[in-house]
């Protein structure tokens, strides 16, 4: 795909753009789209053939010398066929489609899909997981009903229309002029009530939205409102909000109440007119005053064919402004998809990047400042040194850039100025995915997936043997409770899986840590909402998790930090203090202020 | 069904006139082929021009009677079936949340929330629907063979035969689309977590490497997605090719049999012409009515889940009870037993009596009953045994109001919702800005509010996501104490707070509120250290009770815990 660099500020769209890319996806499926595209025509064409041979069946009827009758059947004959023919083609085609769209679509979420995982970390910190899952799902969808659905539409209408105007040249060429009438008022008049109308079904949605937003918000404080309650109170601000989503409601069906019957007012007015104009030309033709072969000559079956060719014309030209409008929102469900297809990925490691090799774990922080912005610097000047097998403790309060030195770390994101070198190698120098192996990683916000608890920690690394996963789950201190769950390590986690707990599972991701055996250790320390039990077990497995391991830890329990070698106090994005805990009570600054803090 | 249909009644009188204009409008329209039929059969044969253009004016007229009365009962349609969702999605919400906790554990939360937003609003699609289609589609099915029976009944006939063709593909077809199209539903919500999952742990799988993994689990999903997206669409491809083709195969057949009667003197050419645009109206209602079918039976099982709501009884009973001296017990349990599913008991046996102006502690680990006996005492549940006595009464003779008022709690992830500070505290109850403020004073609130722009006019975000944890409990500890209660409950409310603001905020309440009862529950030795009463909980039972220093030296698993705890959530 080529490189998108058009992304400057212009606000209006590049249709053309999208459109030729989006014609790229299906062009590539060029197998699926040419017959589809032969089919679209051959099936319209037999539709449109029908009303031509019931005609001619009518005239053959009306024949002077009584029922012609094998005019007749070969014409009903030739009806069935091209009936038949007809929809058998296009069930054939609508395979055709599917197959063609699902295709499309499975690639367009995969490149998604693909192009998420090679963003830097900084994408979704920046964008809420929210809008990612829109757009792989409800972009994706967008599209895909447009191309599988949309498309052939198109097709069919303009063949229907330019078809059915042709055969009613044919029949008769003065009856056309009705249509030089009511096809702009209809075209005019569906837009302008469409322009009128969608704001109004737009505004209806956003309530509508609102109304459950705000139902789900106060159901999930159900007890709360119960304990104090306020069950009136807050229903009587529902009603409020459900009068205005159903006030919304109101006005858009309201408007639009009057779309489809003018419109089909329109279409009986155009019948009513044939029948005039069609009856008064049959007559005319009957007693012999326009001959046979005249423009103004018709016969009863003409004029039965015009009615029907009439109707199927109307039907695409009514149908134009909402395919319009499909279009329009598939551009730009596509544009933000393709959007996120041209992010800059992470950049490629530099050229003379090495491998990393037998690691020994010595790391050096040297005069780094970094900002996730240019406008604000969230460390400023950071220098810390650990030898291989040393832990260093980052404390201070929230805020202070304590996530931002381990970010750097990983290189998540790379220092603005400075350097940060591992055995002495800076670490731009290094492979990322090598750097990175380097590092066990132990987060707060535990992550597992929905799999097997073996799968989640084998995740760790992946040739590891089974007896290797369950050292790791025993180091974890976690195996004798995954041998309690119904299916061992077989079991499977879920989103609603409620026997396992926030404090096991923090467990299982030190499990995790322990199979992945790296050289250094990047440590989060929970503490929030596990029971004190549990948390001694975590404290447990930690340390252990820590001995012989060069460590970073966001500290906050007391033993971590009085056993670290180094204490870095963070404020404000600079290192205030920084020394062994004994040095910094004797310096008796911030630190030991805090310190004494909690025995007062 | 039936119950949801009561909330149509108030509006009968009008649904009866928007039905005869309806049925007035489809009538006119049912005349438009007539009419063509009678001025291509009889009035040509007059020669008259005039004849011609005014049964064509006719038509016009009746073109734009069928309009205009389509858009009357269609708006009026529009406006009933507003006002029967108003009322029946008001009440649900109502009774919603009047329901009891042990019904809305049975419910659940997130089936609750689908009753009243995505259920009422299949119900309210159905009612507009039958309103406006409902009565078209018969009318034009009716009307249309009763008409073309008139002409001629045996090319009717024919044209009749195919109909229940019609009905049957469409109706079995849809039918079977609904399981088809859950499985893609499912199919979407795997997808969806894959990703969710990978943008959640995107630093784990980035520090480990895991691109082509998380590639390959994606892979799985959305091949199994577009497997099923594939399956349902080839199957519901069937309907509109054999609709049309049924509709077209009939209009062939009645072109057939007029030939023969035609022949035979017993038609005109002129019929048949009428015939093909009465089978084409005939066919669109059939279709629109197996639709409706398919629609009926999505609405009938929204419908139900909606009633299933409203015919819950409410199990919230006062009993009788006379009032004995509360001298030295102000909240006492005696023998508590409760279970939530009647399997493991939650509570065994559970008894402490405190003082009025006394304080309670407890504490244990998590599951070990603490928030079920918060639970029980703000009367969410009943005990299964044992007696709970409030202020010298029985629990169960308060009712809920008299209960609210004595109460002010702040439970565990407590609500707070996208509204002001203010409100928030205020919490709809009719307090005084004063009361407000001096409430927020006391949970050590008030200078954060005013120390942010807006201060207490500041929007928070639903479930506070724009402040800090501890700015979120001190919020809501405001809120339980602005009403100035006889009981205040904390429920694990403070364990975001440092310790020199727990520390504060426990000498405020101390000092500010010395008649309330207080029941702090917590993991933090250090939040109920200073209460009269602690009792230690593990699964259900109470393990341990007495002061700190009384329980330090008693009960080995509270020494544990604070052991534990030494050096705390340090400087966070």
């Amino acid at each position: 795909m080529t490189k998108n660099n058009n992304t400057s500020s212009a606000k209006k769209r590049d249709n053309k753009g999208i459109m030729l890319r989006l014609g790229g996806y299906v062009v590539s499926q060029w197998h699926l789209f040419v017959p589809a595209v032969i089919f679209t025509l051959l099936s319209n064409q037999l539709s449109l053939m029908g009303p031509r041979y019931s005609g001619a069946a009518l005239d053959a009827i009306e024949a002077a010398g009584g029922v012609d009758f094998p005019t007749v059947w070969s014409n009903v004959a030739r009806m069935i066929i091209c009936y038949a023919a007809s929809a058998l083609l296009s069930y054939v085609l609508a395979v055709i489609m599917i197959h063609l769209s699902q295709r499309i679509i499975y690639k367009m979420r995969r490149q998604v899909f693909e192009k998420l995982n090679t963003l830097p970390v900084g994408y979704f910190d920046t964008h809420p997981t929210g809008d990612i899952i829109s757009h792989i799902s409800y972009d994706i969808d967008t599209i895909n009903s447009t191309l599988s659905h949309d498309l052939v539409q198109v097709m069919t209408s303009v063949y229907t229309v330019v078809g059915s105007l042709i055969f009613m040249w044919q029949i008769s060429k003065p009856m056309i002029l009705i249509f030089v009438f009511t096809v702009p008022v209809s075209i005019l008049f569906t837009r302008y009530r469409s322009k009128k109308v969608r704001p109004l079904f737009r505004a209806r949605s956003k309530k509508y939205g609102e109304l459950n937003g705000y139902a789900e918000e106060m159901l999930s404080g159900a007890r709360s409102i119960e304990a104090y309650g306020r069950q009136d109170v807050i229903s009587e601000r529902f009603s409020r909000r459900n009068e205005d989503a159903m006030d919304a409601y109101y006005k858009a069906e309201y408007n639009a109440a009057l779309l489809f019957p003018s419109i089909n007012l329109i279409n009986n007015f155009s019948i009513a007119m044939v029948a005039i104009f069609g009856g008064i030309l049959y007559m005319y033709s009957q007693n012999g005053t326009f001959a046979a072969g005249s423009m103004l000559f018709i016969s009863l079956g003409g004029v039965a064919q015009f009615v029907q060719y009439s109707r199927k014309f109307a039907g695409p030209i009514n149908e134009f402004s909402n395919i319009l409008h499909e279009f329009q929102s598939a551009f730009s469900a596509a544009e933000r998809v393709f959007r996120i297809l041209d992010e800059e990925s992470e950049p490629r490691d530099a050229e003379d990047a090495a491998e990393l090799k037998n690691v020994k774990g010595d790391v050096e922080i040297d005069s780094v400042s970094f900002g996730y912005t240019p406008e604000k610097q969230i460390l400023k000047n950071i220098s810390v040194k650990a030898s291989a097998g040393q832990t260093v403790a980052i404390v201070g309060p929230t805020g202070a850039g304590k996530t931002t030195v381990i970010n750097l770390l990983m290189r998540f994101y790379d220092p603005d100025t400075g350097v940060i070198r591992i055995d002495l190698v800076p670490s731009l120098k290094i492979k990322r995915a090598d750097l990175r192996l380097a590092y066990t990683m132990v987060l707060q916000d535990t992550w597992l997936f929905h799999g097997t608890v073996y799968e989640n920690i084998v995740y760790g690394r992946e040739n590891a043997t089974e007896d290797e996963v369950k050292a790791a789950a025993r180091a974890a201190k976690i195996d004798s409770f995954i041998e309690s769950l119904p299916d061992g390590y077989n079991t499977v986690l879920s989103d609603d899986g409620v026997n396992v707990s926030k404090g096991q599972k923090q467990l299982i991701t030190i499990a995790r840590a322990f199979l992945s055996d790296a050289p250094m250790l990047i440590l989060d320390e929970a503490t929030s909402n596990v029971d004190s039990r549990t948390e001694i077990q975590i404290q447990e497995a930690m340390d252990s998790l820590m001995r012989g391991r060069t460590c970073f830890v966001i500290a906050h329990r007391l033993s971590t930090i009085k056993n670290a070698d180094t204490i870095l106090v963070v404020k404000d994005g600079t290192v205030i203090e920084q020394g062994s805990h004994d040095e910094l009570i004797r310096l008796g600054g911030f630190y030991s202020s805090l310190y004494n803090s909690q025995f007062s | 069904m039936r119950k949801i249909l009561s909330y149509l009644l108030p509006y009968k009188k009008r649904m009866a006139i928007g039905f005869v204009i309806k049925v007035s409008g489809t009538m006119a329209e049912l005349f438009l082929p007539f009419i063509l039929t009678h001025i291509l059969e009889n009035v040509i044969v007059t020669e008259d021009v005039g004849k011609i253009v005014l049964y064509g004016g006719l038509m016009v007229l009746c073109a734009v009677a069928a309009c205009v009365f389509n858009i009357v009962a269609n708006r009026m349609a529009a406006g009933v079936t507003t006002r029967f969702s108003k009322s029946m999605r008001a009440e649900l919400f109502q009774r919603t949340l009047y329901l009891s906790s042990a019904d809305t554990d049975r419910f659940t939360i997130p089936s609750l929330e689908s009753r009243i937003t995505t259920d009422t609003y299949n119900v309210h699609n159905f009612i507009g629907m039958m309103q406006r289609m409902g009565v078209r589609a018969p009318i034009l099915l009716i009307g249309g063979i009763s008409i073309t029976l008139v002409m001629d009944s045996a090319l009717a006939l024919v044209m009749i035969a195919t109909l229940p063709l019609i009905f049957i593909t469409v109706y079995s077809i849809s039918r079977k689309g609904v399981p088809l199209y859950t499985g893609v539903q499912r199919s979407v919500d795997d997808m969806v977590r894959v990703v969710r999952e990978d943008a959640q742990g995107i630093r784990v799988i980035k520090a480990l490497s895991k691109n082509e993994y998380e590639n390959r689990r994606y892979d799985r999903v959305n091949r199994a997605l577009a497997g099923q997206e594939r399956k349902a669409g080839v199957i519901m491809g069937v309907v509109n090719p054999v609709m049309t083709l049924l509709m077209n195969l009939g209009i062939a057949a009645v072109v057939a049999v007029a030939a023969i009667r035609v022949a035979k003197g017993l038609s005109s050419p002129a019929t048949v012409i009428a015939f093909m645009q009465y089978f084409t109206l005939i066919s669109m209602a059939m279709m629109s009515l197996s639709r409706m079918f398919v629609m009926y039976t999505k609405c009938a099982a929204s419908a139900g889940r909606i009633a299933e709501v409203l015919c819950t009884p409410s199990t919230y009973t006062v009993t009788e009870c006379e009032k004995t001296d509360p001298s030295d017990s102000y909240i006492s349990f005696d023998n508590v037993c409760f279970s939530y599913f009647g399997k493991k008991r939650n509570l065994d046996s559970v008894s402490f009596s405190v003082r009025k102006g006394g304080s309670l502690g407890i504490i244990g680990a998590t599951g070990s009953g603490k928030s079920t006996l918060i639970k029980l005492l703000l009367r969410f549940y009943e005990p299964d045994s044992g007696t709970i006595t409030l202020d010298g009464r029985r629990l169960d003779s308060y009712s809920r109001e008299e209960l609210s008022c004595r109460i002010g709690v702040a439970l565990q992830n407590d609500f707070i919702y996208a509204d002001t500070v203010e409100e928030n505290i205020r919490f709809g109850r009719e307090l005084s800005k004063e009361a407000v403020i001096s409430a927020a004073k006391l949970a050590q609130a008030h200078d954060f509010i005013t120390a942010a722009e807006g201060g207490y006019d500041r929007l928070l975000s639903s479930k506070g996501t724009n402040v800090s944890g501890g700015q979120r409990q001190r919020i809501l500890i405001a809120r339980a104490v602005a009403a100035k209660p006889d009981i205040l409950i904390l429920d694990d409310s403070s364990s975001a707070l440092d310790y020199k603001t727990d520390a504060n905020l426990r000498a405020a309440i101390a000092e500010g509120m010395q008649d309330t009862t207080l029941v702090t529950v917590a993991q933090r030795v250090s939040s109920v250290k200073g209460c009269d009463l602690i009792i230690v909980l593990d699964k259900g039972k109470v393990i341990g009770s007495g002061s700190h220093t009384q329980l330090m030296e008693s009960c080995p698993e509270y020494r544990e815990i604070s052991d534990s705890q030494m050096g705390g959530a340090f400087l966070d």
